[in-house]
C-alpha cells in the first residue's frame, strides 16, 4: 500500500471527456510531471486514433482505443482507470477492466445512480480482485504534486490557492465532492495542505469506504494526520471508530459528520446525498460525532469550528516535529492563449539546422558511406523505425522485383498511350498509377490479407481453400498465366531463397506453400506467384520485427503493400514514358477492326 | 432518489406479471383493484374480469405507503361480521374516507386518496407466514417466519430466521442456505413448499431490483398463495433496465407529505425542466434566517451551522440548494422565490431578517454569472427587503468570484441594502456566526 498515486501514475480515461482530460494535463504541466497523466483514451464510438491536447504551450497526441483491453495492451503500466461512462454503462466498463488481470490498481467511477445491485456486485468484484474503486458518484481524488483525477480541485488558480499543487501532510477523505475543494482550502489555510485526498462518493454503495482510505493513509509516510468528513446516514464511520480503538489507526484523525440538522426534522426532508438518511439513531450525524469524539478523534463543537481544530492539531504535530516545513516547488505556468494546430507530422522535421527523416538528418542517410540504402529511408519515413539490414534488403528486393513487367500490362499501356498523346511525364505516370488496384497490382495486398486471415484463425490449408470457395473469391497470390511447377518463376525462387537464408522465420510463407501443394495438385499452374510471395513475406518480415497482428493488419489496411508496388512500378512506368518520348511516337488510335461494335437503336421510354 | 416506495397494488401487479416465470407450482389470483373513489370502484365492478367485486366479500384499505392500517382502523373487512363487506359498502366507505382529513396514530395527517380493494380471504392463523427481503450493509437478507401478521412483529427475535446472502453467491448455494435456515415452526407438510417459495421469492426480489419486499402475511392454502399485505421499495436507479417489468409503477410521495407549497412546487417544476439542480424546502415560513446556497454538501453544512449557532432551529426558514450551472434566468427565479417568501411575514420579535448567500469553492461554475440572477432579484425586492431589515451575508469562491463579490456588493450598496461579502479566505460557514453575533 502506501501512496494511492505517484508522479509516475498514468491513467486510461474511459470516455473522451476533453475538458476533464485537458485539466489533468494542465495540472501535469504546472507541477512538472515528466509524462502526462493520461496515457490513453477509450472511446468505443470514436473513429479517431488519437485526440490532441495542450501540454503547456504545445500540443500532444493522446491515443484513442475502441475498448479498454486494447488500451491496456498498449499501456501496460497505466494502472488507473478513470471510468467516465454513464450510469447505464459504468458497471460494464468497470467489470471489463477488473477482468484485465494485473492491469488496474484503482478504478474511479464518476457516474451517479448506478443500479444498487450492480454497484454492489461491482464493488465486491473489485475487492475480490484487490482493485480499489473510488466512487461511484464522485469527483475523484488527488495526490497533490503527483496525480489529479479529472476535475478535482477546480481551476488551476484554485488548485494553487488551495496548495493542491504539492504534497502537504494531511490525508483527506470526504463523501461529498462539492465540499472536497472547500476542505482542501480550509486545510491549506490552517495547515500545510493535503498529501492525498479522496471523495468516496455520494451513492449508497461505494467501492472504497472511509476505512479503506484511512488505513491506506495510515501506511503512507507522507500522511501525518487525517481529516474525515462524514455524513448523516450509514455506519461507515463506526468502522473507523473501531480501527482507532483497536489501534489499527494511530495517526490523529480530525473528524466531523455533516447533517446534524436532520435530527430536528422527523422525516421527509432529504438533507444531502442518496446515501444520506439515518435509518437508526446510530446513523445520525450527532450520534456519530459523539462516538468519534469518544474514540479519541478530534471532533470540533460544530462544523464552523473545524478550521480551529485543524489548526490546533497541525500546530501540535509541528511542535512535536512530526511535520516538517515544506519547501515550495517551482511551478510552470500554463499560457493563457494557446492555438490548436491544423496539421500533424510525425515522420520528418524541417525546423532545425537540417531536415530529418524520423530524427535522422538527411546527410546521415543520403550518401553511400552512411550505409543507408533506399530500404532504410523507406523504413524511416514509412514506418518510423530503423529496420535491420535483412529487412531493408528485402524491401529493396521487392522494389527491384516489381519495377517493370513489360509494355503490355494495363498500367504500362496506359502510361504509353498518354505519353503518345503528348502529355508530360507526371500526367503519363499518373494514368499508369491510377490503373493499380484490385485487378492490377492488388494481388499483393489481397494475398497478404487473406493468407494472414486464414493463418490467424488457425485454418488448415484445405479449410482455407474451402473458405475462399464459399466466399466466391479466387485466391490472390495463387496462379500464373505461363509459369507452373515444372517451369518455376525464378523471381519467386529468388525471394524464397532470400527469405530462407535471412528471415528469422517464415510461418506465413510456410503456410502458403502448403496451400500451393494442394492447389498445384489440382492444376499445375496454380503456383504461389510473385505477388503472393511478396505480400506474404512482408507479413513474415513484420512479424519477425515484433509488430503485433493488429499493427500488421493496420499496415495492410492502410495500403502499405500496395505502396511498395506503386514505388517500384513507377520506375518502370517512367521508363516506358521516356521510351515513348525518345522514340517520338505519334498519337495512338486504336484500330476499329479490333473493336466489336454492337450498337442498337435506343428504345424510347 | 435510489430506494423508493411503491403502492401495494403495484407491488402485487409486478408479482402477477412475473408469477409464471418465478413461482412455478404455485398459484396467485391477483384479484386487486386500485381506486380513488367509490364511483371508480363501482365502475370497475362492471368491467369484464372484475365480476368478483360483485360476487365476493371484499376488503378495502388505503394504499398510500403507510403501514399499521389495522391499528389505525383503516381496514374495512366487516360490517356486522368479518367477511360480509359488499361492493356498495366498500364504495361508501371509500367516499367517507376521502371526504375529510385523516390523522394517523403517528400524527401524520392528510387526505386519503388511493384505496386497494380485494376479496376477503378467510383463513386460519396457522396458514399465515412471513417473508421479506432487503439489503443490510453489502448483503441481501431474507427474513422467514412460520408466523405472520401482527404476531411476527411482536416476537421478532425468536420468531424470525435471518438468511444473509452475499451479493456474489450463486443460485445453488443460495438454495442450500435457504433450506438450511427454514424456520422450525413450519409444519412438516408445508416445509418443502415453503422452501421452494422462499427461494423463488428471493430470486424474484433480486432480479426485479427491489430494495425491500415484504409480504406479511402470506397465506398458503395448498399451492394457492394469497398475498394479504405487501410493502415494497424499488431501486429506482435500475429503472432504465427494467422497462415494462415494473408495470409502470409510480413512486408516490409519503402520506402527509404531499402538501407542498406552491413555491416548492414551482421550484420542483423548474428543477425537472432544467439540466441544473434547484431544490427548495420550506421548514418554517416564519423563520428569520433564509438561505440561498450553492451545492448539496454546502447546503447541509449551512443548515447544520445555523441550527447549532442560533440555538433555535425554528430560526431556519428554508433548506435548499442550486447547483450544476443554472442559467441567469433560473437563478433569478430561484432568488425571487426565496426573497418573496422571506418578505411575507414580519418577524414576530421584530428581529432583522438574515439572508445567507453561501457556497463552497465552485469547481467550474462562473460565480459572477450566477450572481447576476441574484442581483436582478434584489432589484425587484429591494424595498420589501429593506422593510424587513434584511441583512445579507455572502460567501463564495471559485471561478470569477472576485468579480461576483464586487458586483453583488455594488448592487446592494446602490439599492441601499445591508451586505457583507467574503471569499475563500473566510471559512465557508463563518458568515452564519457573523450574522448571528451582530
Amino acid at each position: 500500500m502506501g501512496a494511492l498515486f505517484t508522479k509516475d501514475t498514468q491513467a486510461i480515461f474511459w470516455n473522451n471527456n476533453a475538458s476533464a482530460i485537458q485539466r489533468m494535463l494542465d495540472y501535469d504541466y504546472v507541477i512538472n510531471r515528466e509524462k502526462p497523466s493520461v496515457a490513453a483514451i477509450v472511446a468505443p464510438t470514436s473513429g479517431n486514433k488519437f485526440e490532441k491536447f495542450f501540454y503547456g504551450p504545445d500540443e500532444i497526441m493522446v491515443p484513442v482505443f475502441r475498448n479498454t483491453a486494447e488500451a491496456a495492451i498498449a499501456f501496460p503500466k497505466a494502472d488507473v482507470l478513470l471510468n467516465f461512462a454513464s450510469f447505464r454503462t459504468a458497471y460494464d466498463v468497470t467489470m471489463e477492466a477488473i477482468e484485465i488481470k494485473g492491469q488496474f490498481k484503482s478504478i474511479m467511477v464518476t457516474a451517479e445512480g448506478i443500479p444498487e445491485r450492480l454497484a454492489r456486485k461491482m464493488n465486491q468484484a473489485a475487492r475480490d480482485a484487490g482493485v480499489i474503486v473510488i466512487g461511484p458518484a464522485t469527483v475523484g481524488g488527488i495526490a497533490p504534486g503527483a496525480f489529479k483525477i479529472a476535475n478535482v480541485g477546480g481551476t488551476i488558480e484554485n488548485i494553487i490557492n488551495s496548495k493542491l499543487h504539492r504534497a502537504g501532510s494531511c490525508g483527506l477523505v470526504t463523501r461529498s465532492g462539492g465540499l472536497f475543494n472547500e476542505l482542501s482550502n480550509i486545510i491549506s489555510i490552517n495547515a500545510d495542505g493535503i498529501a492525498e485526498g479522496v471523495a468516496i462518493g455520494g451513492d449508497r454503495f461505494v467501492g472504497s469506504v472511509f476505512i479503506d482510505n484511512l488505513i491506506r493513509m495510515e501506511s503512507n509516510p507522507e500522511v501525518k494526520y487525517m481529516v474525515l468528513l462524514g455524513e448523516v446516514g450509514g455506519t461507515e464511520e463506526y468502522k473507523v471508530i473501531e480501527a482507532v480503538k483497536s489501534g489499527l489507526i494511530k495517526k490523529p484523525i480530525i473528524a466531523w459528520c455533516i447533517g446534524t440538522i436532520a435530527k430536528h426534522f422527523s422525516s421527509g426532508v432529504q438533507f444531502g446525498h442518496a446515501g444520506a438518511s439515518a435509518n437508526a439513531d446510530a446513523e445520525t450525524a450527532a450520534a456519530k460525532n459523539i462516538a468519534m469524539a469518544e474514540a479519541g478523534m478530534f471532533v470540533p463543537a460544530s462544523f464552523n469550528d473545524l478550521p480551529k481544530t485543524i489548526a490546533e492539531v497541525y500546530a501540535k504535530l509541528t511542535m512535536e516535529g512530526t511535520i516538517k516545513e515544506i519547501v515550495e516547488p517551482e511551478l510552470r505556468a500554463v499560457p493563457k492563449v494557446r492555438r490548436k494546430k491544423e496539421f500533424i507530422c510525425t515522420i520528418s522535421d524541417d525546423r532545425g539546422d537540417e531536415a530529418t527523416y524520423a530524427g535522422y538528418p538527411i546527410s546521415s542517410v543520403a550518401t553511400p558511406e552512411t550505409g543507408f540504402g533506399i530500404g532504410d529511408v523507406i523504413s524511416l519515413l514509412w514506418f518510423k523505425k530503423r529496420y535491420p539490414k535483412w529487412a531493408t534488403d528485402y524491401l529493396e528486393t521487392v522494389i527491384k522485383t516489381v519495377a517493370d513487367h513489360g509494355p503490355a500490362v494495363s498500367g504500362a499501356h496506359n502510361a504509353k498511350v498518354t505519353a503518345r498523346a503528348g502529355k508530360d511525364v507526371i500526367s503519363s505516370l499518373v494514368t499508369g498509377l491510377l490503373t493499380i488496384g484490385p485487378r492490377f497490382g492488388g494481388a499483393i495486398d489481397d494475398a497478404a490479407k487473406y493468407f494472414k486471415y486464414a493463418n490467424d484463425r488457425g485454418m488448415s490449408p484445405a479449410e482455407f481453400i474451402d473458405y475462399m470457395k464459399k466466399e466466391g473469391k479466387t485466391i490472390s497470390g495463387i496462379g500464373h498465366r505461363i509459369k507452373s511447377v515444372r517451369n518455376p518463376d525464378l523471381r519467386v525462387s529468388g525471394l524464397k531463397k532470400y527469405a530462407a537464408e535471412h528471415f528469422p522465420s517464415t510461418p506465413l510463407l510456410d503456410f502458403a506453400l502448403e496451400v500451393e501443394k494442394l492447389t498445384t495438385s489440382k492444376k499445375d499452374n496454380l503456383i504461389l506467384n510473385v505477388d503472393g510471395t511478396i505480400g506474404i513475406l512482408m507479413v513474415d518480415m513484420w512479424r519477425a520485427l515484433g509488430y503485433s497482428e493488429l499493427d500488421i493488419d493496420g499496415f495492410i489496411e492502410a495500403g502499405a503493400l500496395n505502396a511498395f508496388f506503386v514505388v517500384g512500378r513507377s520506375i518502370g512506368f517512367i521508363g516506358h514514358i521516356l521510351d515513348e518520348k525518345r522514340l517520338g511516337m505519334p498519337m495512338y488510335r486504336h484500330p476499329t477492326d479490333d473493336i466489336l461494335y454492337n450498337v442498337e437503336l435506343a428504345d424510347e421510354i | 432518489m435510489a430506494q423508493r416506495a411503491i403502492r401495494e397494488y403495484d407491488g402485487k401487479a409486478i408479482f402477477s406479471k412475473h408469477w409464471e416465470k418465478y413461482f412455478s407450482g404455485f398459484h396467485y389470483g391477483f384479484k386487486s383493484v386500485l381506486v380513488t373513489s367509490g364511483d371508480e370502484l363501482r365502475a370497475c365492478a362492471q368491467k369484464h374480469g372484475f365480476e368478483w367485486l360483485k360476487q365476493e366479500a371484499l376488503v378495502a384499505k388505503p394504499d398510500m405507503l403507510f403501514g399499521k392500517r389495522g391499528k389505525n382502523d383503516l381496514v374495512l373487512f366487516r360490517t356486522n361480521k368479518p367477511g360480509d363487506v359488499t361492493l356498495e359498502e366498500a364504495a361508501k366507505w371509500i367516499d367517507e374516507k376521502i371526504a375529510h382529513e385523516t390523522i394517523l396514530l403517528t400524527g401524520q395527517k392528510g387526505t386519503l386518496t388511493h384505496f386497494i380493494v380485494e376479496p376477503f380471504t378467510p383463513h386460519a392463523q396457522d396458514q399465515e407466514y412471513y417473508i421479506s427481503a432487503t439489503t443490510v450493509g453489502e448483503d441481501d437478507v431474507l427474513y422467514l417466519s412460520a408466523e405472520g401478521g401482527m404476531e411476527v412483529e411482536e416476537g421478532w427475535e425468536e420468531k424470525v430466521n435471518e438468511v444473509t446472502i452475499p451479493i456474489t453467491m450463486d443460485d445453488a448455494n443460495i438454495e442450500h442456505l435457504i433450506r438450511a435456515n427454514v424456520p422450525a415452526g413450519i409444519p412438516a407438510e408445508n416445509k418443502e413448499r415453503f422452501i421452494a417459495f422462499a427461494e423463488q421469492f428471493y430470486k424474484f426480489y433480486r432480479d426485479q431490483n427491489f430494495a425491500y419486499l415484504e409480504i406479511n402475511p402470506i397465506v398458503m392454502v395448498g399451492n394457492d398463495m394469497h398475498i394479504l399485505d405487501l410493502v415494497a421499495r424499488l431501486d429506482d436507479t435500475a429503472g432504465f433496465m427494467m422497462g415494462e417489468a415494473w408495470c409502470g409503477a409510480e413512486f408516490p410521495t409519503a402520506f402527509g407529505m404531499e402538501d407542498q407549497s406552491p413555491e416548492e412546487k414551482a421550484i420542483a417544476e423548474a428543477d425537472s425542466k432544467s439540466g441544473a439542480s434547484l431544490k427548495l424546502t420550506i421548514l418554517n415560513p416564519m423563520g428569520r434566517i433564509w438561505t440561498m446556497v450553492a451545492g448539496g454538501g454546502a447546503s447541509v453544512v449551512y443548515a447544520d451551522t445555523i441550527a447549532d449557532l442560533s440555538g433555535n432551529v425554528a430560526d431556519l426558514a428554508n433548506y435548499g440548494e442550486y447547483s450544476g450551472g443554472p442559467t441567469t434566468g433560473e437563478t433569478k427565479f430561484y432568488a425571487e422565490t426565496v426573497l418573496d417568501l422571506m418578505t411575507r411575514h414580519k418577524d414576530p420579535k421584530g428581529q432583522d431578517k438574515i439572508l445567507i448567500i453561501g457556497g463552497a469553492i465552485a469547481n467550474f461554475t462562473d460565480v459572477a454569472k450566477t450572481f447576476t440572477g441574484i442581483i436582478q432579484a434584489f432589484e425587484v425586492y429591494a424595498d420589501r427587503m429593506k422593510a424587513h431589515n434584511t441583512r445579507i451575508y455572502v460567501r463564495r469562491g471559485g471561478p470569477n468570484y472576485e468579480k461576483g463579490l464586487k458586483d453583488i456588493k455594488e448592487a446592494a450598496d446602490r439599492l441601499g441594502l445591508y451586505i457583507e461579502v467574503y471569499g475563500p479566505e473566510t471559512h465557508v460557514t463563518d458568515i452564519v456566526r457573523m450574522a448571528l453575533e451582530k
